[in-house]
């Protein structure tokens, strides 16, 4: 049994013949964070839809702990698995309010029976109430987002992630449209939360990967580019060139 | 406007005076009304709980039915069997007669018995739903494709009904309604009796729904109306919870219809047709959408202004009610209950653009302007977050 | 072997009229994802404005000239249905922007005023629309069948609208700019393109072509203002079953119904036949959600 916690083997997605990600092999080691950068439409969003099935492959599989292979599982199924999205554009709901977002992501048993009998219990809204601390929305708990701005919304979001307690966490450029010191801030977040749950994350700016990556994969038209730490990929002439060097193609 | 608790518990307080107010109203009305506007009342107030319904898949959900006649027909017609048998004293039916039958079909026989016959006009409704909403929400069917695919639904069970003039009495319906339980389904006593049975299947279905709205899945509820992949990627099955609420909904259509039949001595195909189904709809939103009281408001009002106007001026009433779908759709989306809702809305949008000039501070519109003014809009014109995921 | 052919030139006749029904439904509900509910009464219109047309001739045109009034009838029903239907958008469908649940509502609202302006204007009872002269008879085929001329120029007239939309969209920039926003909005928006223009031009253009149809409608039979309810169902069933974005989706539907109409109606009966096919629609449904054919694209919304 290997310590990784997602095995991708030969995974191709393609969109009407556009390859998108094309026969892609990585793997992610659990408690890593794990960085997927890459130029736009390298198939880095791709990925992350087909992890948590948004999109389904034409070829391939994606091992979740090495046992279930979420490809052929239903998109709310992978969460109960323990797989947490984070989507690039903040998507919370409007009609409830920061608290309820909050509970709906919080509890474990998702049914119709559970909705319909079950209450939060002590621990589940300490929890809860522990986590809208750490994004700094506790005070604003009982409004709705709409009254949040673009970056309290992404928070949220976040917030409602990490109450999720998933075993692996796909984020979507969570720092895009960040300043510095909330990308920072982030950062510690992301830190913190990788010592009890894997991180996956595609992003474009490159200080922020420098900081907090334990390992990088460059992706390039759908394939493995180059994978390491950021040092080396830093410094691979193919990653320079393809980052720098993209005349029209 | 700080929406906190305090808020919140305040406007639920509002909303519980508004429906003790209006229960307490339809509790006494008996009593200062002739007995024709009584039974009209009581009519009303069957088509109070069918609103609810409507309400709990439309205002909570965001399923549009457009076909939801179907269901209020067909627990119509479960008792209207009942009572034709009644009425027909151990033979056979008049219409049957009349179209050649010679036996009482099968499907006829279990009506006799009342008991069956009004659990039948629930659980006949929810079987339909339940094989509907597997085919069509497992699948993915949503918005204005399943909208549409529900008129469909209305128009064949139309059709179905109009042309099985023998089993079901065509065109005409089944009426000529002598006894219920055995008192005289045109005494006044009677009349006055079924309207307070409605009233308290009103009440007890309020309450229902109250309980559903409150619990967690009112918020999953609402969670797949604003963002249904959203839901998904949080982890619940958007198929079940709304295969739930559509049965819970054609189950209460069927109650109203059930309600309705006596009250009113006839049921026909015309009211599981399209048009009466659309003003179902309209009678909620007039009401105020995703309230519960809402719908019981716009559902008694609208009725009784039809009655006013249509008996009168029938054209003036297609015009207005043309307007009314037209108007509140686009100037109220929040209906009555909303009305003051939406005031204050304008007011905090005015006086946030306004600290904006003052203070140059950073607030929602500002940041991503396309997509946080796109969100206001939508939430304040009452749908909340359109698909945002990704 | 006659019967058999007639019932095919019935079906294909059939799918015919629904296509050209549909075809405008099809472009608004692309473009838009609005789902016009007074299409119908735009087609009821074209139907009047066609029996208004005939009036003026009976009325200030020397007899001999009168069969050309239908030759005059097709562009003016086109134009006076395409005026307001741009009248309709820029009133109240662009409000509705996103929100398509509430514009089905809204529509279905401006339907019911349109069809009791028609009630008051033109009564309530079907009124009659004598055909040209031209195309009563039809053509003898195989001795003992004969196809009605008024169906076959309906079946031409579906073509030639076709082919002209085709053309449009396809080889005009007019066409190419609806497309883009079909596509992708914002990418459009991006690129200066007057997405409110297109909007209102769009909907103009799938108005006027539900007024062509009624237009055709007056041929087969009397018209009143029902007309557009009776076939407005079917209508969606084919941009609901043909898939949205592509004219080909759309003619496969509106075959799919029409000969599914037909056919069932031959072996059973006219409501068993609908009551089959919608749920071979229900059926097919199961298998392909999103209709015949689509445009697929990266963004998985709906």
């Amino acid at each position: 049994m290997s310590d990784n916690i997602l095995e991708i083997k030969d995974l191709t997605v393609s969109f009407d013949g556009f390859k998108a990600v094309n026969k892609l092999n990585t793997s992610v080691k659990k408690g890593d964070i794990h960085f997927f950068i890459g130029p736009n439409g390298a198939g880095k969003t791709t990925l992350l839809d087909a992890i948590c099935g948004r999109v389904r492959p034409a070829e391939g599989s994606i091992l979740f702990k090495s046992i279930s292979d979420v490809t052929k599982m239903s998109e709310h199924q992978i969460v109960e698995l323990g797989i947490g999205r984070k989507f690039q554009v903040p998507s919370v709901f409007m009609g409830i309010t920061i608290y309820e977002n909050m509970e709906l992501a919080a509890v474990k048993k998702r049914s119709l029976y559970s909705s319909l009998f079950s209450k939060l219990n002590k621990e589940q809204m300490e929890r809860i109430e522990d986590v809208l601390r750490t994004i700094g929305l506790y005070e604003k708990r009982y409004r709705t987002p709409a009254a949040l701005s673009h970056g309290e919304k992404q928070w949220l979001e976040i917030g409602m992630l990490l109450v999720q307690q998933p075993e692996i966490m796909l984020l979507d450029e969570p720092v895009a449209g960040m300043g510095r010191k909330e990308t920072e801030r982030t950062g510690e977040l992301l830190k913190e939360i990788s010592e009890t749950c894997s991180v996956i994350v595609v992003e474009h700016d490159m200080e922020f990967v420098r900081e907090c990556a334990d390992k990088v994969t460059v992706l390039h038209e759908g394939m493995l580019l180059d994978e390491g730490n950021m040092q080396d990929v830093q410094n691979n002439p193919k990653v320079i060139e393809v980052y720098l060097g993209r005349g029209g193609e | 406007m700080n929406e906190n608790l305090q808020g919140i518990k305040g406007r639920l307080l509002g909303n519980n005076i508004t429906v003790t107010v209006l229960l307490v109203l339809l509790a006494i009305a008996p009593l200062f009304l002739s007995d024709f506007r009584t039974n009209l009342l009581g009519k009303f107030i069957a088509f109070a709980v069918l609103a609810l319904g409507i309400d709990l898949i439309w205002g909570y959900t965001g399923i549009l039915s457009l076909g939801h006649g179907v269901y209020f027909g067909l627990g119509a017609y479960c008792m209207a069997m009942y009572l034709k048998l009644e009425a027909s004293g151990g033979k056979l039916p008049d219409f049957m007669s009349w179209s050649g039958q010679e036996t009482l079909p099968w499907f006829w026989k279990p009506f006799a018995y009342a008991p069956l016959a009004i659990i039948l006009s629930v659980v006949v409704p929810v079987v339909l739903a339940l094989v509907v909403g597997y085919l069509t929400f497992k699948n993915r069917i949503k918005g204005v494709y399943f909208s549409i695919l529900t008129q469909a639904l209305s128009i064949i069970f139309v059709v179905l009904f109009v042309g099985q003039q023998a089993f079901t009495g065509g065109t005409n319906g089944i009426t000529n309604f002598k006894t219920i339980f055995g008192l005289p389904i045109s005494a006044s006593s009677t009349k006055v009796g079924l309207y307070y049975v409605a009233l308290v299947v009103l009440i007890l279905s309020f309450i229902f729904c109250k309980w559903i709205v409150r619990r967690r899945i009112g918020k999953v509820l609402i969670a797949i109306r604003d963002g249904e992949n959203r839901a998904r990627f949080s982890g619940y099955n958007p198929a079940t919870y709304k295969t739930f609420v559509y049965c819970i909904s054609a189950g209460l259509a069927g109650l109203a219809g059930a309600l309705f039949v006596p009250q009113v001595g006839i049921i026909s195909p015309a009211e599981m047709g399209i048009v009466p189904s659309v003003e179902m709809v309209i009678w909620v939103a007039i009401g105020g959408r995703g309230t519960l009281v809402g719908a019981i408001i716009g559902a008694i009002l609208v009725n009784s202004l039809k009655s006013a106007v249509s008996e009168s001026f029938p054209a003036v009433w297609s015009y207005f009610i043309g307007i009314m779908f037209v108007a509140v759709v686009i100037f109220m989306p929040y209906g009555l209950m909303g009305l003051s809702k939406q005031i204050k809305e304008k007011i905090r949008k005015i006086r946030t653009i306004g600290k904006d000039f003052e203070t140059g501070s950073e607030t929602n519109s500002k940041i991503d302007p396309k997509i946080d003014s796109q969100t206001k809009i939508n939430m304040i014109e009452g749908l909340g977050c359109d698909e945002h995921v990704g | 072997m006659s019967t058999n052919l007639l019932q095919i030139f019935n079906g294909i006749s059939v799918s015919s009229i629904l296509l050209l029904a549909a075809l405008g439904l099809a472009i608004t509900f692309g473009l838009m994802k609005i789902i016009n509910m007074a299409h119908g009464e735009l087609i009821m219109i074209g139907a009047y404005v066609t029996y208004m047309v005939q009036n003026f001739f009976i009325s200030f045109v020397d007899v001999k000239f009168f069969d050309l009034y239908f030759i005059l009838a097709i562009p003016l029903s086109f134009l006076i249905t395409a005026f307001m239907g741009y009248v309709l958008e820029i009133t109240i469908i662009k409000r509705l922007y996103g929100r398509p649940l509430d514009s089905l509502l809204a529509t279905w609202g401006v339907s019911l005023i349109l069809q009791q302006l028609a009630r008051s204007i033109f009564g309530a009872p079907n009124v009659d629309v004598k055909s040209p002269g031209w195309l009563n008879g039809g053509l003898t085929v195989f001795n003992d069948l004969q196809l009605p001329y008024k169906r076959l120029f309906i079946i031409l007239l579906v073509g030639l609208c076709i082919v002209g939309v085709y053309f449009f969209l396809y080889k005009t920039d007019g066409g190419r700019r609806i497309r883009a926003v079909m596509q992708n909005r914002s990418m459009a928006q991006s690129l200066g393109i007057n997405t409110r223009r297109v909007d209102a031009m769009t909907f103009a253009l799938g108005s006027g072509l539900a007024g062509i149809a009624g237009c055709a409608l007056t041929l087969l039979g009397s018209i009143g203002p029902t007309l557009g309810t009776n076939y407005i169902i079917d209508t969606f069933m084919v941009v609901v079953l043909g898939g949205v974005g592509r004219i080909i989706g759309t003619v496969a539907g509106a075959g799919a119904i029409g000969i599914g109409n037909t056919t069932f109606e031959f072996f059973t009966n006219a409501s068993m036949g609908k009551v089959l096919v919608f749920l071979m629609v229900i059926l097919f449904l199961q298998w392909k959600p999103q209709g015949f054919f689509t445009i697929s694209s990266r963004a998985l919304d709906e």
